[in-house]
């Protein structure tokens, strides 16, 4: 027994290569988890700096902006319609997708046998949630815009979102559903409660705040679409719709037309648009995250 | 079989004599009462695995009755038969007679809806609803359609009382459920179970997630509610057993019912070797 300290005690462990691993893969990941951020950042400066150069150089009023449709005459355009056009699109589409897609993932999560056809919708809502958005476009080209007549109208294209958005929000109001605790159905069984009683005034209010979520988020990638709307014909219109069943083009598909253009002008205009629609989206997607941490504890 | 009366009439006089004590039961004033649930050669089944083997019981009104039983004996099954919570559970089948008021709750015209609104359920775990204190104890009217037709505040404050929570949370019954302690919510589960009336209360081991200074409030509370319902408590804790039943039920392992008798019976003078053994702590 010695109270000497053993200075020899841990010598025979070397570890000093396997901390340099330790920290040189934390750089690694570190790194990689800045690539998104900082990609995004560079896209915001450019996009900024076009923004400022349409201000100053091109003298684009945000006044005139806001308030002038599109035109063939690029002093003369505006943005109003494609604003109004893309507010319309997101109304439709939420009405469309919203009470389909929660009453979908409400069925699936509550109601539907643990068989072959509900195994074969649940791989078929996880395909459609990988289609390519054109290919909603496609969809609703033949099948309404031409196939019942209906023409290239607002309501083709939110019904071509609103394909899009569905299985986003079926995905996330299924989670939403799941997260509910099996308890609390139990505790309404028992009380005397129906499973629709169950659902309408337990279940469904306690997965409100997800289903919301969820909602949003898929409007909100639902805005910037472009091309559905191109397929169902929403380009080189620049007057204002005054309802669904007009002709339109929308926030994206009016920036596309911009950037199309040879004219500088129209270039910064489409530079100008792109900071209003990422004001919108960024604006969704800071809703969204609003009523997750208002109710998030609720549960 | 073991619980099967004729199979061994020579080592189950007693028994035969408990049965007639079920069939003409008294209740705490000395009245005769009627059974209110009656089991009759009930064998359920969870796809292969039998959980409850061939069980009789007369289940008295208005007294406490107490299942107790290792774990995995069936006693939370037969509970759950019941109020047909067991109709969750695909791959349950059940075989036999299970009757309320001498209906079988298992015939083709009974709904289980309506069966649960006669017969109110308390679960393990605290199970209040997301929603405010008042709206926790006023959902069972709401639901069964009693909300216009009662004074709602006034049942609210019934429950409340009934469920010896009402002085302490009558100031703030529209924060949530959710934010009491875990015996004030259990408490709140069993206010949301009679608030609508129901003749008989199913408890599954309501106390084993809570404190022991909760759960003795439980077992007083407990004590109170069979001057008014029906109870039927499943517990793994025989000295709560002892202390708030009047008579005990022990399931052993294979789902087998063992023993029903008189409480004091049951922990003093067992008829059955494997419950003395039980009860004593040699097995289970």
């Amino acid at each position: 027994m010695s109270t000497e300290t053993d200075d020899t005690l841990f010598t025979d462990v070397d570890l000093v290569w396997e901390h340099r691993k330790n920290r040189i893969f934390l750089a690694i990941i570190f790194a990689a988890s800045l690539f998104g951020v900082v990609a995004l950042a560079l896209l915001l400066l450019d996009v900024a700096s076009d923004f400022y150069v349409g201000l100053t150089e091109y003298n684009i009023s945000l006044v005139d902006f806001f308030t002038r449709d599109g035109s063939r005459r690029e002093e003369l355009s505006g943005f109003r319609g494609a604003i109004v056009a893309s507010i319309m699109l997101m109304i439709v589409t939420a009405i469309l997708s919203f009470f389909v897609g929660v009453g979908s993932a409400i069925y699936l999560e509550e109601y539907a046998p643990d068989n072959h056809i509900t195994r074969l919708i649940e791989a078929n809502l996880a395909n459609l949630a990988g289609v390519p958005s054109i290919v909603y476009g496609l969809l609703a080209l033949a099948a309404f815009v031409n196939g019942i007549g209906m023409g290239p109208i607002l309501l083709a294209g939110a019904i071509a979102l609103g394909l899009l958005v569905m299985p986003i929000i079926i995905v996330s109001s299924q989670e939403a559903l799941r997260a509910v605790p099996d308890g609390v159905r139990n505790g309404s069984y028992a009380t005397g409660a129906t499973e629709w009683q169950t659902i309408r005034r337990v279940v469904l209010p306690a997965a409100m705040p997800g289903i919301m979520t969820g909602t949003i988020l898929g409007l909100a990638r639902a805005i910037g679409e472009t091309a559905p709307l191109i397929m169902v014909g929403a380009l080189f219109v620049n007057r204002m719709p005054y309802g669904p069943l007009d002709r339109f083009s929308a926030m994206p598909t009016q920036i596309y037309n911009w950037a199309a253009e040879p004219s500088q002008h129209f270039i910064h205009l489409a530079a100008v648009g792109i900071v209003v629609l990422l004001a919108f989206v960024f604006a969704m997607n800071a809703a969204a995250i609003y009523v997750r941490n208002k109710y998030e504890t609720e549960v | 079989m073991a619980t099967d009366h004729e199979s061994e009439p020579t080592t189950n006089d007693a028994q035969l004599i408990t049965t007639d004590v079920q069939a003409t039961g008294t209740g705490r004033n000395g009245e005769p009462t009627e059974p209110v649930v009656t089991a009759r050669d009930l064998d359920v089944h969870y796809g292969a695995e039998q959980a409850l083997n061939d069980v009789d019981i007369d289940i008295p009104e208005h007294r406490v009755t107490a299942i107790i039983g290792p774990s995995g004996c069936g006693k939370s099954t037969f509970l759950r038969c019941v109020n047909r919570m067991n109709d969750q559970i695909d791959s349950c089948r059940i075989d036999g007679e299970l009757s309320f008021h001498g209906k079988n709750v298992y015939d083709e015209d009974v709904d289980p809806v309506a069966l649960r609104r006669k017969i109110g359920m308390v679960f393990q775990k605290p199970n209040p609803f997301p929603k405010s204190i008042y709206d926790n104890v006023a959902y069972g009217l709401r639901v069964q359609g009693m909300a216009g037709d009662v004074d709602l505040d006034a049942a609210v404050e019934r429950a409340l009382r009934g469920a010896a929570l009402w002085d302490e949370v009558n100031d703030q019954l529209d924060s949530s459920g959710l934010d009491l302690s875990g015996g004030q919510q259990q408490r709140l589960c069993i206010a949301r179970a009679i608030a609508p009336d129901p003749e008989v209360i199913l408890m599954d081991e309501p106390t084993s997630a809570l404190d022991p200074v909760a759960a003795s409030k439980i077992e007083d509370l407990i004590d109170d509610l069979a001057d008014e319902y029906t109870v039927i408590i499943v517990t793994h804790n025989m000295q709560q057993a002892a202390r708030i039943s009047d008579k005990t039920a022990v399931f052993l392992t294979g789902g087998n019912l063992v023993e029903f008798d008189e409480t004091p019976t049951i922990f003093e003078n067992p008829a059955d070797d494997r419950v003395e053994d039980y009860i004593t702590g040699k097995f289970g």
